[in-house]
Order: structure tokens, then C-alpha cells, then sequence
């Protein structure tokens, strides 16, 4: 989950890194005032969740207040990648020295958190490492050693940084090493991180992104931060057929009935588990089927909330047909899903017969589950039909 | 022979009177595994299909000598403590079944698994399955379904989706090709034990012919693989199949499991299939072409 | 009012036993018993949730619960 930019340094500020002058405005008054307000010229920044701002021309300069408004002007409608500016920020403009990048990450073969610095902040961290390898260092740390400050003194040291500027900024890399694992972080970053010509040190651009397990545990920070829990931070805002799909999910907490996402196509998937899913999903777009949705069923959810995910994507216009489908099942159970799906048609004022495309979950408790769809005339398969050719014939029921 | 585990093993169930817990419990007793005691702490003295339950590993350690296996099974808030108290009692094979738990949470538990010389399977994951000797975890659910998707034979299965790992054993096993042993990874960003790790086991057994992989967008296990294939030589021929194509043209978006959200190219499946298929791995582009590419494979070997 | 797939029958002098309502309540997984000071009640939206479990067979004299499966009419 992804902060914005005021967001990340908000969360900067109160753990003491040092950052410059700004503010969040949401006009152009605001803006032309809050120029008054620092001292010298400003930057503003359009803050969306996604890189490319600066390409999108949705970050620019300002020497006078009059300059700070209509630029305010200019940026706000700017569609970043498919995304609005939620806000902009202004911030004092300093010359700077030189830039720093610093980030940390999870690193899924080592199962450690990597810290990465270079010398070369400011651009692409990528690129650097692949024509100044000698200017990046990447440095894993145990998550559950107590945390000290002579890695990030090492990981800076390893770029050739010495003198001050070593012993200025190891504390400032400390802290975010400190800030990552604090909050669940699976990303923390500050590029860049900047020495200014009056040989201060502080941050200019930072990203956050927060592990989605571990909101519950953060609630607090994001209460202070104002993210409120229908922010999802995907790569593109929720619809609100994907929210009332959390809230289906939410009814009870058996099971998963959940993680919709829309499409706009016009067959219902019913679909699952994780992995099920995807190989689902591959298999309905090969065979030429348009899903409406893509989702999850796992974990052996209630009936209850098979129903209302049924009933959901029924909902949805254009959808006339669902295809129920999974792999073969362990704990979910294949005559719950059938009374949930069978009943989902039900009150929806539909035939299951004519509205089941497909029924194809084998596995656990499957000679009941036939037996259900078999008294309301639903068409089903066992395993000895593939996932593949299940969604084909789903698929072919849609022409 | 087989990986992992055998019907000698000995294991626990920590959590073992919820109800996903009692369910596998069951059904993993039906299937002929060795459970000799379970822990849910306050509930000492009861029984769970016969299998007594206490209230700290230490407990269980102390009436029935040294245990080899643990599966967990509690809510996510509690599986970090659950686990170090497995390792911290001499538990060395450890199979967590809890889903939705924080990236640092399992690397402190792999950190401390590490320091101890121990093994942590999943977080989110079924279990594993040495077919007609005994299984660890809800992998292929009541006995019965289990017999029907599982049957002994010469072929290693792992996979990142619990689900997936039945599905492609189904499928095996109703083309004539039996499972050494099966494993359910897990589906999670950092998990205890990934395809490469378990590569050296698979290589050992002298029972275990070839390997079919369940793989999907997200991370780099899969390049992991390749490298360790490339590395060590090995004698065994795998194929994999790749799930969650679509998702190459949406990056960012997070589908499936946690794992599994493209960040960068490396970890899109035309990527990692062109790694795979570089390090000699057959990639299927259906399940059930698994067992033909299998036979072709062993045929060459 | 019976599901759409299950009903459950209660011999009517069991059901009247606020004992036994106590302990059906306690053993059904998926609330489909509730006791009340007379005896048990059944809760009509949860019948379609039992998941065939026979452990409120367990809980009463036997013969005297009945899991009706309506789809197998």
C-alpha cells in the first residue's frame, strides 16, 4: 500500500529526518499564499501514487507567488499515468550538492531486509547499478538482531563516502532502516536525499509503500496520516463494484469470498483459489472469453458469502451468466460453494440452470455437491475435465 | 523413499482446536500420519480425535520425547510466537499454515528457523504429502479425496498454490504418474523454503525422477530455480507451469496471492519463462501437459 | 421455514429440553440452534450454512434429530 509523498514525509518529520520547508495546498490561493510563507523560490509537486510526474510536466518551479498560483493551475488537471492529483505540494527549491539514494526491501531469496545506498541519487537507481556498480552497495540485515547503526555506516562507506558526509548521513539511514521495520514496511526510500551547497542534509523525494497484512497493526499512523481504510492504493483506485466486493468478503469471517476485480466483460467468473484463479482466468481469455470479473474463493467461505459474491457479479450489467470454477479442492468444500452459487441465483431472480454456465470444482465433499447441482439441472464436471477445457466450455455457452 | 516426510514421522499441531486445525487433524489421522500431541494454550486435557491436547509445546516435548514436525495453525497475530516456540523446543520441520502474516514477521521466524538448523514450510500453504505414507497439513483435504488426487511414484511436486499442488498431482496421477512427495511452498513474498531449496532434498532421493513446478507472476524463486538447475547439474528434468499471464500487461496490480504482484520485468511469466526454458525447464502452457512433457522428459534422460 | 437445501427436525419432547437446547446450541458450528428457556428454537438462515457435521446427532438421544437434505427429494 502506497503513500503519497506528503504522506511519506509526514511519516519522515515525526521520526526527526530532516526536510525542508513545505505544505500540502489544494488552490492556487493557497498556493500564492504558502509561496509567502518560505523563504525564497518553490517547487510544487502533483502528488499521485505513481513515478513519471516529472516527464508528465506535473512538477514545477516557482520564483514568485504569482508564478506558484498558476503553475498550481497547471498541474492539477495533469493525469499522471491514468491518475488525478489528490493535492499539491509546495516546497522551498535549495541548491543542492549532491544526491544520495537510499532504500530498503525485502529481499525474497535472502528473506532479509537489503538496503541499498549510492552516491548517484537522482535518477535511476537501475541504471546505476549497472554503469557505476562500484557506486551502489547493497547491504542485508537480520530482522531480528537488534537493530545498530554500523550497517548503514558500512553500506554508505562501501560507495567510497567518507568524512562528514559519512558521519551525517549514517544517522539519517539508520532511521529509515529503523522506520522499515517499525511499520511493516515492504518499501522505504528516499531518492534524493540531498546536500545542500549550505551543507545541510535533507530529504527531497521519498516513497513509502506499507505490507496491506499490516494495516491492522499500523491503524493508529494511518489514522494520523488520514488514510482511511477504503484506500485501497492499487495501482489504480478502486470501482465501487470492487469495494462492495470487500464487503461481501467482510460479512463473516469464514472463508474468502473476495479480491474482485472488475473487467468489462460480460461472463461472471466464480472462481478460485489463489492460484486456481489465475490459472482460470489465462484459460477463459485463451478460449476468447471476455471475464467481468476477475475474484477469489478459498478457505472454505459460507454459503452466505458464496451467495452475496454470486449475487454481486449478477449484478453487474451485462453479466447474464457465471462460470463456477476451481481447482481441485482441499478444505473448501464442494457442496458449500454449490449452495452458495445455486442460491445466489436464486434470489436474483434467476434460473441456475440457464444462468451456470459451468460448474467445474472436483475435490472435497464433490458427490453432495452434484447432487445439488444436479436437482437444479446445473451443468458440472469432475476432474477428469480439465481446468482449460471447463472455461472453453464456459466460454462457448457465451457466443 | 520420499522428501520431508515419511509415515514415521512424528509431528504436532500447534492451534490445534480451530477449526481448520481440527479439520486437518482429522484428516491427516484418516490418512495414516503420526500426530502425537496438539497445543492450544488454556485447553490442556482435552482431546482432538484422540490426539491430547496441552498447553505449550514444552508440554507435548516432555510426555512424548523429542518431536521432529509442527503444523501451525493460528490466527496470524499469534503464528511468530507459535513458531519460535517450535524452534525453541528442538521442533525442526515446520509447516505454517496461517495466511495474511507481515513479511517481517516470517523473516524473523526464518532468521531464528536458520539459527536453529530448522526447516519452515509455507506461511500460507497446505502442507505436504509423502502419497500413501503420510501427509502434513490440509493438502488434499479428507483421506478419501487425498487417495483420489494422490498416488506413489518418481515425480517431485512443488508449488507456490496450495490448491494448484492437487490439482497438478490429480492430474498425474490420472495419467499412470505417481508423486514422491508433494509440496505446497506457499504463496506468500518470503516463504520458509523455496523450489530451489528444496532441490537438493528432490536430488538425493533416489525415488524422485522428475519435478513438476506450479509457478505464477511475482518475485524471483523462479529465476532462483533456473540458477540452481544451471548450477548444479542436475540430474532432473522439471517442468513448470506458468499461471497469471494476463497479469504481465498489469503491473501493480495485486492478484492472487500475496506474492504475486508484478513490480518490475523480472518478475512477469514471459520473463521468468524465458529464464526457465534457458535453464533447460520444460514450461507447459496447460496443466494437462504436464505428464506428456514429464514422459518426453524421462525418456531423454 | 426450512432452507433451500437443509432442514432439521427436532423430536418435539427434545426440544423442549432446555438441556439438550443448551448443548445443540454449543456444538453447531454454524449457530443453527439457539436455546431458549423452553427448549431450542431453530435459526431458519443458518440451516443452509450446516456442513453435515452430525455432531448435534451426537448431542441429543439418538434418533431423535433428523438432517433432511432437500435435494436429494
Amino acid at each position: 500500500m502506497r503513500f503519497y509523498e506528503y504522506e511519506a514525509k509526514a511519516l519522515f518529520r515525526k521520526h526527526g529526518l530532516p526536510l525542508g520547508a513545505g505544505e500540502v495546498v489544494n488552490s492556487a490561493a493557497d498556493a500564492r499564499a504558502a509561496f509567502g510563507r518560505l523563504a525564497g523560490p518553490a517547487v510544487l509537486k502533483s502528488q499521485v501514487l505513481s513515478g513519471g510526474r516529472m516527464k508528465a510536466g506535473a512538477v514545477k518551479f516557482a520564483d514568485s507567488a504569482d508564478e506558484a498560483a498558476a503553475h498550481f493551475d497547471a498541474i492539477l488537471p495533469i493525469v499522471v499515468k491514468g491518475e488525478s492529483a489528490r493535492s499539491i505540494l509546495i516546497e522551498e527549491k535549495s541548491p543542492v550538492a549532491q544526491e544520495y539514494f537510499v532504500a530498503i526491501t525485502w529481499d525474497g531469496r535472502a528473506k532479509q531486509p537489503v538496503l541499498v545506498f549510492s552516491d548517484m541519487g537522482g535518477i535511476d537507481i537501475e541504471e546505476v547499478a549497472e554503469k557505476h556498480p562500484d557506486h551502489v552497495s547493497k547491504t542485508h540485515f537480520s530482522s531480528i538482531l537488534p537493530l545498530t547503526p554500523r550497517i548503514a555506516k558500512e553500506a554508505i562507506g562501501a560507495t567510497g563516502v567518507g568524512g562528514s558526509a559519512l558521519n551525517r548521513l549514517t544517522p539519517v539511514v539508520f532511521e529509515l532502516m529503523k522506520i522499515f521495520l517499525k511499520y511493516d514496511l515492504t518499501l522505504a526510500e528516499i531518492n534524493p536525499l540531498a546536500r545542500l551547497e549550505n551543507g545541510q542534509f535533507i530529504v527531497l523525494d521519498g516513497h513509502i509503500d506499507m505490507e496491506a497484512e499490516a494495516r491492522g497493526e499500523h491503524k493508529a499512523l494511518l489514522d494520523e496520516l488520514g488514510i482511511g481504510d477504503d484506500e485501497t492504493r492499487q495501482a489504480r483506485p478502486p470501482t465501487e463494484f470492487e469495494l462492495a466486493g470487500a464487503r461481501v468478503n467482510a460479512v463473516d469471517h469464514r472463508g474468502v469470498a473476495g479480491n474482485v476485480v472488475e473487467f468489462d466483460g460480460n461472463l461472471g467468473l466464480v472462481i478460485g483459489a489463489g492460484g486456481g484463479s489465475l490459472t482460470l482466468f489465462d484459460a477463459v481469455r485463451n478460449h476468447g472469453g471476455k471475464p467481468a470479473n476477475y475474484c477469489e474463493i478459498g478457505g472454505n467461505p459460507s454459503v452466505g458469502k458464496a451467495k452475496e459474491l454470486t449475487k454481486l457479479i449478477l449484478s453487474k450489467p451485462g453479466v447474464e451468466k457465471i462460470a463456477v470454477m476451481m481447482n481441485v479442492v482441499s478444505n473448501t468444500r464442494v457442496d458449500i460453494v454449490a449452495r452458495g452459487v445455486v442460491k445466489g441465483c436464486i434470489e436474483a431472480g434467476k434460473d441456475p440452470a440457464e444462468t451456470i454456465a459451468i460448474f467445474r470444482i472436483p475435490g472435497a465433499w464433490e458427490d453432495e455437491g452434484f447432487k445439488i447441482l444436479e436437482k437444479y439441472g446445473v451443468e458440472y464436471c469432475d476432474r477428469s475435465v480439465s481446468m482449460y477445457d471447463a472455461a472453453g466450455r464456459a466460454v462457448a455457452k457465451m457466443a | 523413499m520420499s522428501i520431508l516426510i515419511s509415515k514415521d514421522t512424528r509431528f504436532i499441531v500447534q492451534g490445534i482446536t480451530g477449526r481448520e486445525a481440527v479439520n486437518l487433524t482429522r484428516e491427516n489421522l484418516d490418512y495414516g500420519s503420526k500426530i502425537v500431541g496438539g497445543v492450544t494454550p488454556g485447553r490442556a486435557g482435552r482431546d482432538v480425535y484422540g490426539v491430547p491436547v496441552y498447553d505449550c509445546v514444552r508440554d507435548v516435548v516432555e510426555a512424548h520425547g523429542q518431536i521432529e514436525g509442527s503444523v501451525v495453525s493460528v490466527p496470524p497475530r499469534f503464528t511468530k510466537d507459535a513458531v519460535f516456540e517450535a524452534l525453541e523446543n528442538g521442533i525442526r520441520l515446520i509447516v505454517v499454515v496461517t495466511e495474511n502474516i507481515p513479511r517481517r514477521e516470517v523473516a524473523q521466524m526464518v532468521e531464528l528457523a536458520n539459527l536453529r538448523g530448522a526447516r519452515i514450510i509455507g506461511p500460507n500453504c497446505l502442507g505436504m504429502i509423502s502419497p500413501e505414507e503420510a501427509k502434513m497439513g490440509g493438502v488434499g483435504g479428507p483421506a478419501a479425496n487425498t487417495r483420489q488426487a494422490y498416488a506413489k511414484g518418481h515425480i517431485g511436486v512443488m508449488s507456490r498454490s496450495g490448491g494448484m499442488t492437487t490439482e497438478i498431482a490429480s492430474t498425474l496421477t490420472a495419467a499412470g504418474l505417481g508423486q514422491s512427495t508433494c509440496v505446497s511452498i506457499g504463496g506468500d513474498a518470503i516463504i520458509g523454503t523455496t523450489y530451489a531449496e528444496l532441490m537438493p532434498l528432490f536430488e538425493a532421493d533416489s525415488e524422485t525422477h522428475a519435478i513438476a513446478i506450479y509457478s505464477e507472476p511475482g518475485g524471483r524463486m523462479e529465476a532462483e530455480l533456473a540458477e540452481w538447475i544451471q548450477t548444479n547439474n542436475s540430474r532432473l528434468p522439471v517442468v513448470a507451469f506458468m499461471a497469471g499471464r494476463f497479469m504481465d500487461e498489469m503491473q501493480g496490480m495485486r492478484f492472487g496471492h500475496a506474492g504475486t504482484i508484478v513490480e518490475g520485468k523480472e518478475d512477469t511469466t514471459a520473463e521468468k519463462i524465458k529464464r526457465m526454458e534457458a535453464a533447460g525447464i520444460s514450461v507447459a502452457e496447460r496443466i494437462e501437459e504436464i505428464p506428456a512433457l514429464l514422459r518426453k522428459r524421462l525418456e531423454e534422460v | 421455514m426450512a432452507g433451500l437445501f437443509i432442514d432439521i427436525k427436532v423430536a418435539a419432547e427434545v426440544a423442549k429440553n432446555p438441556e439438550t437446547a443448551r448443548k445443540l446450541e454449543e456444538v453447531c458450528p454454524v449457530g443453527i440452534f439457539a436455546a431458549r428457556e423452553d427448549g431450542v428454537e431453530i435459526v431458519d438462515d443458518n440451516l443452509d450454512e450446516c456442513t453435515l457435521c452430525d455432531l448435534c446427532l451426537a448431542a441429543a438421544p439418538s434418533g431423535s434429530i433428523e438432517i433432511i437434505k432437500l435435494y436429494e427429494a
